[in-house]
């Protein structure tokens, strides 16, 4: 029983670890080619769930939704770097922070006052509606091993995107040294509306990804934001493989923790104060984990120092 | 310069001016918003020392303000309900006496900014402003799944603490006693700017190797002034409990760390009066615009990314033309 319980939340932490490196793969390649902190990251997960909530509900089709999140992240990305972040590349990080916390406040406050403030509920579609067996008695929601699957071949693909192709080279050639590439002949403020553009689709895509078992609702891709920057911090900034092992790290840690931590306790102490602590310090343990390995690696696990 | 003195003055001058007013028209409203402002003007002061002066991005005071607010709170429900504290290894019990109840605060959110201190001031960069983010985000969490002291739903306290000798009940007397706070640290953040030790820390902001190379324990100086920060915002954060007579766990949110950036940012940083300029002019955009329309924040994001690219040195910057060039 324990067992079966045991791969069924391990297999949810790797689900929720997938969702995250979306959302830090984007982060991390942001701050790594163009040097920017982007706060307003997670407002791109949230514009993706609405645009998915908005399709489906005029489509009903929760495929043109997932397309949809892709699409208007994309484009809310472009819009946005245009407008406002191309002018901050050139700026220390408080500029940074502050003029994306101010995108926040705005992004939330525009959706919600063109969608009011109730959630959106997007809806898993028939096919993969109910679980599956895995092997003998583990079974499992078909949906949340569809995220898995997503997560994974996103993955895979980033990385031939980033190892294998010409845009790929530009990026990792703009990593190592902006001025050079630009003095090359690549149009650098054109790269870097790509780079943008790609981060915030795949933040909108998770967020309709997540948006179908939770809630669409305004706000909703900040605690997400939060948890992706310990996932940068510890993967190393910059790192996309950093990134992919740190969200699985993270994912995994979160979940197990707070599953199973406080019956771990309950053997110590008494089960009533078990519960309380052993839901407290779960909440807390990613940022002691976060902590314990910036005390041996202060620039993350594969961070340049 | 001289303008801009002039317009310090004046600020100060209203902050006075205003509850008089308020106390003389019967209209406590005024006092109590003023005292509002006072109190983050105070958390704003600390930051300012961290962020203006000694150039380190924190982005997680809300830990030392709540916690702050927390430990006011914690300390008087005890007090209320007559319980114990902590009963190992000896008897402790709650307070609702200001006078106690400052210097806990005091001693526990510089004891927890000099871990957070600690640790977050190995790395730099990014790095720092991530990981006093998540520091800040990590005791959010903890008040929130806490049931203890109403997790989610916060913590009532009924009845402000009391101060010998007055009400502390009445808005004017509150205020007044927040006003002196705000001139203590005002005092503090002065002193310690005009001092070898300030020159200290604002060398770092300009090149930290540099003053390394003269000698300076650069890693200590930034740790000393993180944990004046930190506590002058524990401070502001045990008044605002006082002010509200709740505290939740949204003072730990990470917005609070943003909103007293912003105090800052606002203002003008590295002004000694930046963050009350900076805190009044929040709280008077929160009023009017608040009055008009339910997402003035849309609005304040607007303004703040407006300022960003365009006024780069605050409101207090648009008075020194010379300074407000360089950037």
């Amino acid at each position: 029983m324990t067992n079966i319980l045991f791969i069924e939340q391990l297999l949810n932490g790797i689900q929720f670890g997938t969702m995250l490196f979306l959302m830090s793969a984007g982060l991390t390649l942001i701050f790594g080619v163009m040097g920017l902190i982007n706060l307003a990251h997670g407002s791109f997960y949230m514009i993706g769930a609405f645009c998915a909530a908005l399709v489906a509900g005029l489509t009903g089709s929760f495929w043109l939704a997932l397309g949809a999140s892709l699409c208007g992240a994309a484009i809310a990305g472009v819009l946005i770097e245009i407008l406002i972040i191309r002018r901050l590349y050139r700026r220390d990080h408080l500029d940074q922070v502050l003029a994306t916390f101010a995108l926040i406040l705005l992004l939330s406050e525009g959706v919600r006052w063109y969608f009011g403030a109730f959630p959106l509920y997007l809806s898993i579609p028939e096919s993969l509606n109910g679980t599956i067996p895995i092997f003998e008695e583990i079974i499992y929601s078909k949906y949340r091993l569809f995220i898995i699957l997503m997560g994974f071949l996103i993955a895979i693909g980033l990385y031939i995107l980033i190892t294998k192709t010409r845009l790929g080279i530009r990026i990792r050639a703009g990593q190592n040294d902006r001025e050079m590439i630009s003095a090359l002949g690549v149009d650098i403020s054109k790269l870097y509306t790509v780079v943008f553009a790609l981060g915030a689709s795949l933040a909108g895509l998770s967020g309709a990804l997540i948006g179908a078992i939770q809630s669409v609702e305004v706000g909703m891709g900040e605690p997400i934001l939060i948890l992706a920057f310990v996932v940068i911090v510890i993967g190393g900034i910059g790192s996309i493989k950093g990134a992919f092992i740190g969200s699985i790290l993270v994912g995994v840690t979160d979940t197990l923790g707070r599953v199973f931590l406080p019956d771990l306790l309950k053997i110590f102490i008494e089960p009533s104060y078990a519960t309380s602590i052993g839901s407290s310090i779960g909440s807390m343990l990613i940022y002691i984990l976060m902590a314990l390995i910036l005390i041996i690696k202060p620039s993350g696990l594969f961070g340049k120092s | 310069m001289i303008i801009e003195k002039l317009f310090n003055k004046w600020i100060l001058f209203l902050l006075i001016i205003i509850p008089i007013f308020g106390l003389i028209f019967e209209e406590p409203y005024y006092i109590t918003l003023t005292t509002k402002v006072i109190i983050l003007a105070i958390a704003g002061i600390g930051l300012n020392l961290a962020l203006g002066y000694c150039g380190l991005i924190s982005f997680g005071h809300a830990a030392f303000f709540g916690t702050g607010g927390y430990v006011t709170g914690i300390l008087s429900f005890h007090a209320l309900n007559e319980e114990l504290l902590f009963s190992w290894p000896i008897d402790i019990f709650g307070s609702s006496e200001m006078l106690i109840i400052w210097p806990v605060a005091i001693l526990v959110c510089a004891f927890l900014s000099l871990i957070i201190g600690f640790l977050s001031l190995r790395t730099s960069g990014v790095y720092f402003i991530m990981i006093t983010l998540a520091f800040a985000q990590m005791l959010y969490f903890f008040s929130i799944s806490w049931p203890t002291y109403g997790g989610e739903d916060g913590l009532s306290i009924y009845v402000r603490n009391s101060f010998p000798m007055v009400n502390t009940m009445d808005p004017f007397t509150f205020y007044f006693i927040c006003l002196v706070w705000l001139m203590i640290t005002l005092f503090i953040s002065f002193k310690l700017i005009n001092s070898a030790f300030g020159m200290a820390f604002q060398a770092i902001k300009q090149n930290e190797e540099r003053v390394k190379s003269v000698g300076i324990e650069t890693y200590k100086v930034k740790l000393i002034v993180f944990v004046i920060s930190g506590t002058m915002a524990g401070l502001a954060g045990s008044l605002y409990t006082d002010l509200n007579r709740f505290v939740s766990p949204s003072v730990l949110d990470w917005h609070t760390s943003g909103e007293i950036m912003i105090f800052v940012i606002l203002g003008g940083m590295a002004r000694l009066y930046g963050p009350i300029v900076g805190a009044a002019f929040f709280i008077i955009l929160e009023q009017t615009l608040g009055t008009y329309t339910e997402n003035w924040q849309f609005w304040l994001g607007l303004i703040l990314i407006l300022e960003i690219l365009y006024a780069r040195s605050g409101i207090l910057g648009l008075f020194d033309k010379k300074k407000n060039n360089e950037k």
